[in-house]
């Protein structure tokens, strides 16, 4: 990326960053969901823990892992659908596509918003769950830094989607930022390996890159070692599934400059 | 030959197939270091024609040529060197003037970015309200705001659309002014739509008369009051709008 580009890039993150540093609601807010849902989960699995005895210990790591990681993939959709949103919502689309912002650069700087609004978000949670229950997930080793990234990008990949849908159908498509990564979780074995499910639902289940970093997650916390097949091919899925997102997106954006939508999509 | 600003050849638009076209083979040549004005009732096809140039919106056939990048294939180098401001397009209400200016300073790879926000502040007396949310501001300070953000990269090539939409005289005096010394300065060229026929007389060396997507007169306003056989370019407007040509019109 040129010097111009990074700095159109910047230019785009500047844009929301000088909003986050003055309004502490925004900044509560990123904090928010991650924190209570860290909290709900690491209280449930706490009652597992008392009811099931010993095999729980491992449960307990295994739900707070799942909890955790989970939020990286929602947070990190989110925070790049909202950052979307956030310029439909202010009407200033137009302006940003009259100037020389490159699709790609619009995208580097939802992305890199998405990776700060992430850690800001899920930082704390991480901490909280050290402090409460003693669970780190950094336990897991430096193939965490592999798993986070997959997760971003499978969150990056489904954001890229809903903007896209957003381009068709103006904030109307809204919801979806909001609730789309709620409806794959299920079958994102986030919670319960694969096997659980019935297995006209595992091929569904395995074409999504978060289901096997969460197998290699439960492989590194129940039986001590990494599960590079399945880091494998959640990379290999993130890789797919971006590039159809990316088509879907470049497909919706110049349909919505034929239709002359750009100007219009909020209103 | 200099590169004109803007060579538009055939450009039209039509929304859906089967539909009248909302502009309809306008061609025209844009000189460098000239104000033009583009004319027309509600639903003329001034907007739609806006949006093509910008690249906003892709044509259904024609071309355009902005400072000499077909803005089909390279619009992006042509982008980097205009600017465009419209009052219906809003800048983030939350951010504040200076920081709205500063985001438009790095998207546009603007120089010295801090000493051209203190110049845009000073040139366009924003110094009072620079560091409050652009959202808490009158209309005027806003299209204020909205000028100095579209001059932030010193355009060659300036669109704008009712630059003095709900202004009172006086500030809409100051803009038109503010225009006039910087196209005089930077031998920027100027398109402006706008309903405003004093405005127009004023600022534009040539009109474009729009009326269904079509150029149906063009000419300088000295020319146009003349060839019309009126005292100024509203009743010429009215002429147009209302059909009465020339001949038919009341003497």
């Amino acid at each position: 990326m040129t010097g111009s580009a990074t700095r159109r890039v910047w230019g785009l993150m500047y844009r929301h960053l000088a909003l986050y540093r003055r309004s502490w609601p925004r900044v509560l807010e990123l904090m928010y969901w991650p924190v209570l849902q860290m909290v709900v989960w690491g209280f449930v699995t706490a009652y597992t823990i008392r009811l099931a005895a010993d095999p729980a210990v491992f449960a307990a790591g295994v739900l707070i892992g799942g909890v955790l990681l989970w939020e990286i993939t929602l947070r990190s959709q989110m925070g790049f659908a909202i950052s979307f949103l956030e310029e439909v919502w202010s009407r200033n689309l137009g302006h940003l596509f009259v100037s020389p912002l490159r699709p790609r650069e619009l995208v580097a700087g939802l992305a890199a918003m998405s990776l700060l609004r992430t850690a800001a978000g899920v930082g704390p949670a991480l901490l909280l769950a050290w402090g409460l229950y003693g669970f780190g997930v950094w336990n897991l080793g430096p193939v965490l830094v592999l798993y986070l990234a997959a997760l971003m990008a499978m969150g990056w990949a489904v954001a890229l989607a809903v903007t896209a849908l957003i381009l068709r159908h103006g904030a109307g498509a809204e919801a979806l930022a909001w609730g789309v990564m709620f409806g794959i979780a299920p079958f994102a074995a986030v919670f319960y390996p694969v096997s659980v499910l019935p297995a006209w639902l595992q091929p569904v289940s395995l074409a999504i890159p978060a289901a096997h970093v969460f197998e290699g997650m439960r492989a590194v916390l129940l039986e001590g070692r990494i599960a590079w097949d399945h880091l494998a091919w959640a990379f290999m899925l993130d890789g797919v599934w971006l590039a159809v997102a990316a088509w879907i997106f470049l497909a919706q954006f110049h349909a919505a400059r034929v239709r002359g939508a750009l100007l219009n999509i909020g209103e | 030959m200099e590169t004109p600003a803007l060579l538009v050849e055939g450009l039209t638009k039509t929304y859906r197939p089967g539909d009248r076209p909302a502009v309809d083979g306008l061609s025209f040549t844009l000189p460098m270091g000239a104000t033009w004005g583009l004319l027309g009732g509600n639903g003329a096809g001034k907007s739609t024609t806006i949006a093509m140039l910008l690249g906003l919106l892709v044509p259904t056939s024609g071309r355009v040529l902005a400072l000499g990048h077909d803005m089909a294939t390279d619009r992006f180098a042509a982008l980097a060197r205009m600017n465009f401001s419209s009052p219906y397009i809003a800048l983030p209400h939350r951010l504040t003037v200076e920081e709205n200016l500063r985001v438009y300073a790095h998207l546009y790879d603007v120089p010295r970015m801090e000493r051209r926000i203190a110049e845009l502040v000073a040139d366009f007396d924003l110094g009072a309200f620079a560091q409050r949310p652009a959202g808490e501001l009158s209309a005027g300070q806003k299209t204020r705001v909205a000028l100095a953000k579209a001059l932030i990269n010193r355009p060659a090539l300036l669109l704008l659309d009712e630059p003095t939409a709900s202004l009172d005289p006086d500030t809409g005096d100051w803009v038109r002014a503010t225009l006039e010394r910087y196209r005089a300065d930077s031998g920027a060229a100027i398109l402006l739509a706008s309903h405003n026929m004093a405005e127009v007389e004023r600022l534009c060396s040539n009109v474009l008369m729009l009326k269904g997507g079509r150029v149906v007169d063009a000419g300088s306003p000295p020319a146009l009051l003349t060839k019309y056989g009126r005292d100024d370019l509203e009743e010429v407007f009215l002429d147009i709008a209302r059909d009465r040509r020339r001949a038919e019109a009341p003497a």
